[in-house]
């Protein structure tokens, strides 16, 4: 025991913790909250209504002009209110359900998709040599070297959450609703497995935070225009990674039940699908944990296509302006430290608003084509597309 | 019988897998997002009428079928006679009306009956209007009063103090009970 206290590095300890905090309570919840309320105005601007405008911070009782107002358009403690509502709601268990299971569920559909923060790097790294810290504190909970894999497997966990809750509820629609979650969230993670090996081969590299470096140093794969990006060997491979970007993208709407592939839940067939017997803060947590996993997808997506927390022409814009905006390790300044942090997200919400745009446009599949699609199409190109780099990589291989 | 043979459109490839659909579709709901967006910016809504602070009570149609009411008419006589006709006719049974008889030194004795009581239950009226077509007297009136609220049951019925300040007044229609006939 003593030696194991000795041993213990407690300074990375406390880090971790303020890095959780930050990560998950200061960052995911409040985001997650606020994609929700994202949805809400997003699909009524597309649907030409005015969407929820009226639960503002109440500056105007505490004396001030004005209440506050992003782009003028009010509502902005709508999520609060939503939250307010769900504690209030009453908590209700039939009696007919199988209470372990039909508690476990929730649960199991939202600390997934959290853990998987754990190998997001969602920043450079924080030079914190004014506050007295040698080492500069690297943006990320655990710089695990196996990223990816991690977050594939955590994330796969997801399912039984969606398949317990169908099936502790004994009722048709929960059931219906689950058995088609897991046959859908199983097709799609093969191709969603499948479609990010190519990224991994050019990278040659599975730890996240070294990819989002590399990428800031030589240009984002989907963008690869300074640094090694212009190489002839970037602009070849560019085609399997787009080709690979379709899939895990495609793949990832699926994954996070995301119209067009939502028939887990869809309303008009299945009432409200696998939570339909869940109420107040049980029901939130689905719902909550859906876009939990929406924002970690995107969170992936950006890391691995859109250069993470890089700023876009980083190296190019230091060189222009004198001020550092890219990495460089052990030397980044404590500005461009926040600025990548800031990049990160705002990245992510780029990717949130897409989401929301393409489920207010596009209808939903069959289950049949959802299927056919999944086996018959992406899980083909995937494999085919590994082969290709592998071609290309042999043909003009990278320095 | 001659039959059509209908040529089924040649579609080009980025039709066939959707693209050129999911693009334009993207544009479409783009469009309407920015154009709406740019609306609610100058907090000008186009079609939405923001409720309580603006209202449509100027475009109400004449024939708008609001809270029932009833009505006086020009010499300040209460216009029901208490026939009962709209409290049997009432779909819902939301009239209850107490009949009472006019004492012989009113000027109006020979109208013989006006209600005591007459009580409309807002929560049960459908406001079908029934009680309106059905009324000899021309007597109760469907009015443009559409948020009735209250904090509890025995509030939202109207009583006859109640409805005559809704109804008001109303001249003519009704001239059988005037001296000169």
């Amino acid at each position: 025991m003593q030696s194991l206290l000795a041993n213990l590095d407690l300074p990375l300890l406390i880090a971790a913790l303020i890095k959780i905090v930050f990560l998950v309570f200061l960052v995911i919840l409040p985001m997650v909250a606020y994609s929700v309320y994202a949805e809400r105005r997003v699909s009524a601007i597309i649907q030409d209504r005015v969407g929820p405008n009226r639960t503002g911070i109440p500056l105007t009782l505490l004396g001030f002009k004005k209440d506050i107002q992003i782009f003028g358009i009010g509502g902005l403690l709508q999520p609060m209110a939503d939250g307010l509502k769900f504690i209030l709601k009453e908590d209700f268990t039939p009696r007919s359900v199988n209470t372990f299971y039909y508690w476990l569920a929730p649960c199991l559909t939202m600390v997934p998709a959290l853990m998987t923060a754990a190998v997001m790097p969602f920043g450079s790294e924080l030079d914190l040599s004014w506050a007295g810290l040698g080492a500069p504190i690297p943006m990320v909970i655990a710089d695990l070297n196996v990223g990816p894999l991690y977050m594939f497997a955590i994330s796969s966990l997801g399912v039984y959450g969606i398949v317990l809750a169908g099936w502790a509820s004994n009722s048709k629609y929960p059931f219906l609703g689950g058995v088609r979650s897991s046959a859908q969230m199983i097709s799609y993670e093969i191709s969603l497995g499948l479609s990010i090996i190519p990224v991994v081969m050019i990278f040659g590299e599975l730890n996240l935070g070294k990819m989002s470096a590399y990428q800031d140093a030589n240009g984002w794969l989907l963008l690869p225009f300074w640094g090694e990006g212009l190489s002839l060997s970037r602009w070849v491979l560019l085609v399997p990674i787009v080709i690979s970007f379709v899939v895990f993208s495609i793949s990832l709407f699926a994954e996070t039940n995301r119209t067009p592939f939502d028939l887990p839940e869809c309303e008009t067939e299945l009432v409200a699908g696998y939570h339909t017997e869940y109420s107040s803060m049980k029901f939130a947590l689905f719902f909550l944990g859906e876009y939990a996993a929406m924002i970690i997808g995107s969170g992936l997506a950006v890391t691995l296509f859109f250069g993470g927390w890089s700023i876009p022409f980083g190296p190019v814009l230091s060189k222009l302006t004198g001020l550092q905006f890219h990495f460089q390790a052990g030397s980044t300044p404590f500005y461009t430290g926040l600025l990548h942090i800031g990049t990160f997200f705002a990245k992510i919400v780029g990717c949130i608003i897409f989401f929301v745009w393409v489920r207010w446009t596009l209808p939903r599949f069959r289950f049949d084509q959802l299927m056919k699609l999944g086996w018959l199409v992406f899980f083909e190109v995937a494999l085919l597309n590994v082969f290709l780099t592998a071609l290309l990589l042999w043909l003009v291989p990278l320095k | 019988m001659p039959t059509i043979l209908v040529q089924r459109p040649k579609l080009a490839w980025h039709e066939k897998i959707f693209l050129s659909g999911f693009i334009n579709g993207m544009r479409i709901t783009l469009g309407h997002a920015i154009r709406t967006f740019k609306t609610l910016r100058g907090s000008k809504t186009v079609v939405t009428m923001q409720y309580p602070e603006q209202k449509w009570d100027e475009s109400l149609p004449e024939h708008y079928r609001g809270a029932p009411a009833l009505v006086t008419d020009e010499h300040g006589r209460e216009r029901c006679v208490s026939c009962q006709l709209c409290e049997f006719i009432c779909p819902p049974k939301a009239i209850k009306i107490i009949p009472g008889e006019i004492p012989s030194d009113d000027p109006w004795a020979k109208v013989e009956k006006r209600p005591r009581e007459f009580e409309i239950d807002m929560i049960r009226c459908i406001y079908c209007g029934m009680c309106e077509e059905v009324c000899p007297e021309q007597a109760i009136f469907l009015r443009k009063d559409y948020a009735i609220t209250g904090t509890s049951r025995a509030e939202m019925v109207h009583d006859k103090e109640k409805l005559y300040e809704i109804g008001g007044v109303r001249t003519g229609l009704v001239n059988k009970w005037n001296d000169l006939k």
